[in-house]
């Protein structure tokens, strides 16, 4: 083991110098935190960001957060990917602009950065701002462990980025398979970044998962029985099992990989005794039950998007629940369909290939339910169901790309080709963001208080939508023709004008991009024009559109009574919305605290100085996170009260509006 | 929300503890899995001892079964220090929570011994894959013991300061969740680690 | 008490049956390795017999698992667990001894 003071950190080895398109990305990523860190100082603002955020323990706020981190690391990823697209584009008998390794990085930190800490945190904020409002809730069960989980997730994508500062990213792809990834041929820093920064926000997930998971089955409001719930809360159900059950799969196949790196263990080396081909079977445990808790999530957001903007009760309401619960427990048992070709038996391959068919079933049930719904529906065409509904032509292609790989011959033609990048982009991209992004403009006003400007957010779906077709569909044919995935040149001219139109797809997906940044500013601009006093901007069925918006703190001052699915629906077709009771009860809510703060900070350092084998200040933090958890554990007295009164106040305020705007 | 000095601050309400503890068995599910997964991999890599010692040559049944005694009956203390929490008496639960410390304990020592002896002996965890997975499989559990007593130290500490009270015993209540999982895990170990690899 | 009812009906007799039986499961494996009286297979076979039981002994009286008692998620997340252990442990030894019999056999 490494006994430097400093570790392996040398100024040589730190620093991006090995190529100037990395020292501007160094600088671009530098530039950025000054500019954040700059605006705060300036505006005075960093008591407010202190007190009012960082340290929150409001389930909104933690939301709030996560989903502006998703979309940082959002528009960070698709740097990438269109630097990817750019090089291919390019790269025909030559090197293109991009060397070998940086190109490596660039996959690599891509798909990194897209699932970990862009879906992930985009799926985590969402469900934490509206799911307890969906369930008639006050709060999550954990408010302090949510606090927890956000800084780990933060803590990792940290780690992420500084990697493009100090040292360099991974090159072994996101899926890290070695011996590559061993420390036989990666001996430097980037594997040991993608490790450790999994390895924290993993924990964070799995976390929040236990927290949903309390949360939905112990704080549901009266009547609010498990068969009432809207499909958004069943699938986060879903996906937060998947999320408990599958992610220790990732933490091990990481850590055993991190053991092999640092202790010279024999895990997957090739020599002494290792096997190899275990990482794969242990990383595709965690990796397909992955790809649903970055779907299920997206799922339920369709099904209430689709259900309010159709003015429909869900069609097949139990036939969806009954449907994702079988998606839960099905797709633990089909992950050898990623190693295929790895060799197994014809016994193995046949089992695990019918599995996958039959996990298509549950799906296209689902698909036929949004179908039925919007069937006769009275349908508004806001941007949230212009997503859902170029969501559901396209993902039926890449279903069906799925089904076609899930035969074992045909996978193995198309292994690793460029079609199935083209298939799981299409799953990822119109499947789950999409999804998310529906979800951002749907739920954007209960949140802000406000709505989202429609004419730039159509723009953007369209932007996105054609960017996507023009940039996958080109992919599919180039796997036909050959291509294999992650190839920084190549010498076939053939394949050149599908790389270009794939180019220009992912320029029309920066368009799309802008859109979404010019919709955020002018809507910002125009907040007074696009506020929403009701808290009820869609004519919404469920719960979540009964809080004020932005939602007090305690989001519903008396627990609703529930009697139906579609709650809030119900409750205004018998006059029951809205009803004051003649006094307002005291209310129990979490002190704000920065220990979550502290222990992601902890962890950032933790992994940083893992990275570089600084071991005694990776121990020093290790053990400073445990006593603070232990410190923490001290407090009993976590909560404090907001008295009948104050709410009262803040429900006059709310009922004043209510009346102004006339609904009352 | 404004910040709220302890004077004003409250206990969470009842139901609470409940959801804790709920939250604290799903932990243990979660790391249920972790093991499973060590298991298997050890199980995959048992036969790859690329020429190095195996099981036989370095595990000792006297040395599992003493700390499989200790462990067990760390298992029963602590379950006496449950019935006094029941019974409210404070001295007891101190009492039988250092017995379970120091059984843990002892544990712990027999299984640095042990590992110390086979590093010494050129079998440590980087000799072949076969070791590799004992010792990971192995040390994970022993982790998971030490984070015990520690929990165990804090919570002696608490019981100190701060008596029975709800939320104190329903930290124990959760520590005891804990110990009595890592037993569990325990068994799997000598079933599947110690004694088929005395018998190879 | 209020809390004796919150802890499930646990009793000394509960801890000490649980501890005997523990320790007679605990010998009888042990004392088949000793002593190699049986076959490799049927020594496994009550090694690994021995060790579920033990589990569940442990599960029932000292985690003080009952269909009854256990509130209802609590089992329920237990069942799943084991449901996806064997999937993951079966699964992974299917597929792994597979290929090492593919390639060495
Ligand atoms: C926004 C538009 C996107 C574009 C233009 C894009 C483009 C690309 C490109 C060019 C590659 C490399 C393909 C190759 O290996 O030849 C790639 C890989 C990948 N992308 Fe994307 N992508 C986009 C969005 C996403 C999203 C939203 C996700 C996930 C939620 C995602 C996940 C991945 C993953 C996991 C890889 C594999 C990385 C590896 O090979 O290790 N991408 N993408
Ligand atoms: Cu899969």
């Amino acid at each position: 083991m490494d006994m430097r003071i400093l570790g392996r950190l040398t100024a040589a080895d730190a620093l991006p110098f090995y190529s100037w398109v990395a020292v501007g990305g160094a600088v671009v990523t530098v530039l950025g935190l000054l500019t954040i860190v700059g605006a705060i100082t300036f505006l005075r603002k960093w008591r407010y960001v202190w007190t009012e955020w960082m340290t929150s323990l409001d389930h909104k706020r933690i939301g709030i957060m996560y989903v502006m981190l998703a979309l940082v690391m959002l528009v960070r990823g698709f740097v990438d990917a269109i630097m990817m697209r750019a090089q291919q584009a390019v790269a025909l008998n030559s090197t293109g602009y991009l060397p070998p390794e940086h190109f490596d990085q660039i996959f690599s930190s891509h798909g990194t950065i897209m699932i970990f800490f862009m879906a992930m945190p985009f799926l985590t904020g969402l469900i934490n701002i509206i799911v307890p409002q969906q369930i008639g809730a006050r709060d999550v069960a954990f408010p302090f462990m949510n606090s927890v989980s956000l800084w780990l997730t933060a803590a990792g994508a940290g780690l992420v980025l500084i990697s493009l500062v100090v040292g360099r990213f991974s090159t072994a792809g996101w899926t890290g398979y070695p011996p590559y990834s061993g420390a036989e041929y990666n001996p430097g820093v980037g594997v040991d970044y993608w490790i450790w920064a999994i390895q924290v926000s993993g924990i964070g997930t799995t976390l929040s998962g236990i927290n949903f998971i309390v949360t939905i089955l112990k704080r549901r409001a009266p009547g609010m029985k498990l068969m009432r719930m809207p499909l958004f809360c069943w699938t986060t159900l879903a996906t937060s099992i998947l999320m408990i059950f599958a992610f220790p799969a990732l933490t091990v196949t990481t850590a055993l990989l991190a053991l092999d790196r640092i202790f010279d263990m024999h895990f997957f080396t090739n020599a002494g005794g290792g096997n190899l081909m275990n990482y794969i079977n242990l990383f595709w445990i965690w990796g397909h039950p992955e790809v649903y808790i970055l779907i299920l999530p997206a799922f339920g957001i369709y099904s209430s998007v689709v259900s309010t903007f159709a003015a429909k009760r869900l069609f097949g309401y139990k036939s969806l629940v009954y449907a994702t619960m079988a998606i839960a427990l099905l797709s633990f048992t089909v992950w050898l369909h990623h190693f295929f070709t790895m060799g197994a038996g014809a016994g193995v391959n046949a089992f695990f290939g019918i599995a996958t068919m039959v996990i298509a079933v549950p799906t296209g049930v689902k698909v036929f339910d949004w179908l039925m719904t919007l069937f006769r529906g009275r349908i508004t065409f806001h941007p949230s169901m212009l997503w859902a509904l170029g969501f559901i032509v396209t993902f039926v292609i890449g279903g069906m790309t799925g089904v076609l790989l899930a035969l074992p011959p045909a996978d193995y033609l198309m292994h690793n080709s460029t079609f199935l990048v083209a298939h799981f982009h299409n799953m990822l991209i119109p499947g789950a963001l999409f999804g998310y992004l529906a979800g951002y403009m749907f739920w954007f006003p209960k949140a802000f208080g406000f709505t989202l400007d429609e004419r730039w957010g159509k723009g953007a779906f369209w932007c996105w939508i054609i960017g996507f077709y023009l940039a996958f569909m080109p992919l599919y044919v180039l796997g036909f023709m050959g291509m294999a995935r992650r190839m920084e040149r190549y010498e076939i001219s053939a394949w050149q004008p599908f790389l270009l139109i794939a180019a220009l797809g992912a320029v029309v997906i920066l368009a799309g991009i802008t859109c979404l940044v010019i919709q955020l500013v002018v809507s910002i601009r125009k907040r007074n024009e696009k506020r929403d006093l009701t808290g009820d901007p869609w004519d919404g069925r469920t719960l979540e559109w009964l809080t004020s918006s932005p939602p007090a703190p305690y989001n519903f001052a008396v627990l609703p009574q529930v009697r139906d699915i579609d709650a809030l629906h119900d409750m205004k077709r018998h006059g029951s919305v809205y009803v004051r009771p003649k006094q307002y009860e005291d209310i129990l809510l979490p002190i704000n605290t920065g220990a979550g703060v502290l222990i992601g900070g902890l962890a950032f350092v933790f992994g940083f100085s893992a990275v570089w084998h600084i071991w005694w200040v990776a121990a020093a933090a290790l053990l400073a996170i445990l006593a603070t958890a232990a410190a923490r554990s001290f407090r009993d007295k976590t909560e404090f009260c907001l008295t009948g009164s104050k709410v009262q106040e803040i429900e006059n305020r709310h009922f004043r509006d209510l009346a102004r705007e006339g609904v009352l | 929300m404004s910040p709220v000095g302890d004077d004003t601050a409250l206990l969470p309400h009842d139901e609470a503890y409940d959801e804790r503890a709920f939250g604290f068995w799903l932990y243990l599910m979660s790391d249920a899995i972790i093991f499973a997964l060590l298991f298997a991999t050890y199980q995959i890599m048992a036969g790859d001892i690329a020429g190095g010692p195996q099981g036989s040559d370095l595990f000792s049944l006297p040395h599992t079964f003493g700390e499989t005694l200790l462990l067990l009956t760390s298992s029963l203390t602590f379950g006496l220090a449950s019935l006094a929490l029941d019974a409210g008496n404070r001295r007891r639960v101190l009492a039988w929570l250092g017995v379970t410390f120091v059984l843990g304990l002892g544990f712990l020592a027999m299984e640095i011994h042990e590992f110390h002896g086979m590093i010494t002996r050129g079998a440590g965890p980087d000799r072949s894959g076969f070791l590799s997975a004992f010792f990971t499989l192995v040390s994970t559990h022993g982790l998971h013991v030490s984070a015990g007593l520690v929990f165990i130290l804090v919570m002696t500490v608490q019981v100190v300061v701060k008596g029975l009270s709800r939320p104190v015993s329903s930290r124990l209540e959760r520590l005891g969740l804990f110990w009595h999982f890592l037993d569990i895990v325990w068994i799997g170990i000598f079933s599947v680690v110690y004694l088929p690899g005395i018998l190879r | 008490m209020k809390r004796a009812k919150a802890a499930g009906g646990r009793t000394l007799g509960s801890y000490l049956t649980g501890y005997v039986l523990a320790l007679v499961l605990t010998a009888v494996p042990f004392g088949i390795a000793a002593t190699g009286a049986l076959s490799m297979q049927s020594a496994l076979i009550a090694i690994g017999a021995s060790a579920i039981v033990q589990v569940l002994v442990h599960l029932r009286y000292f985690l003080h698992l009952g269909l009854r008692s256990t509130p209802q998620e609590r089992l329920l997340a237990i069942a799943f667990t084991a449901v996806l252990i064997l999937i993951m442990i079966g699964g992974s030894l299917w597929i792994m001894l597979n290929l090492y019999y593919r390639m060495w056999a």
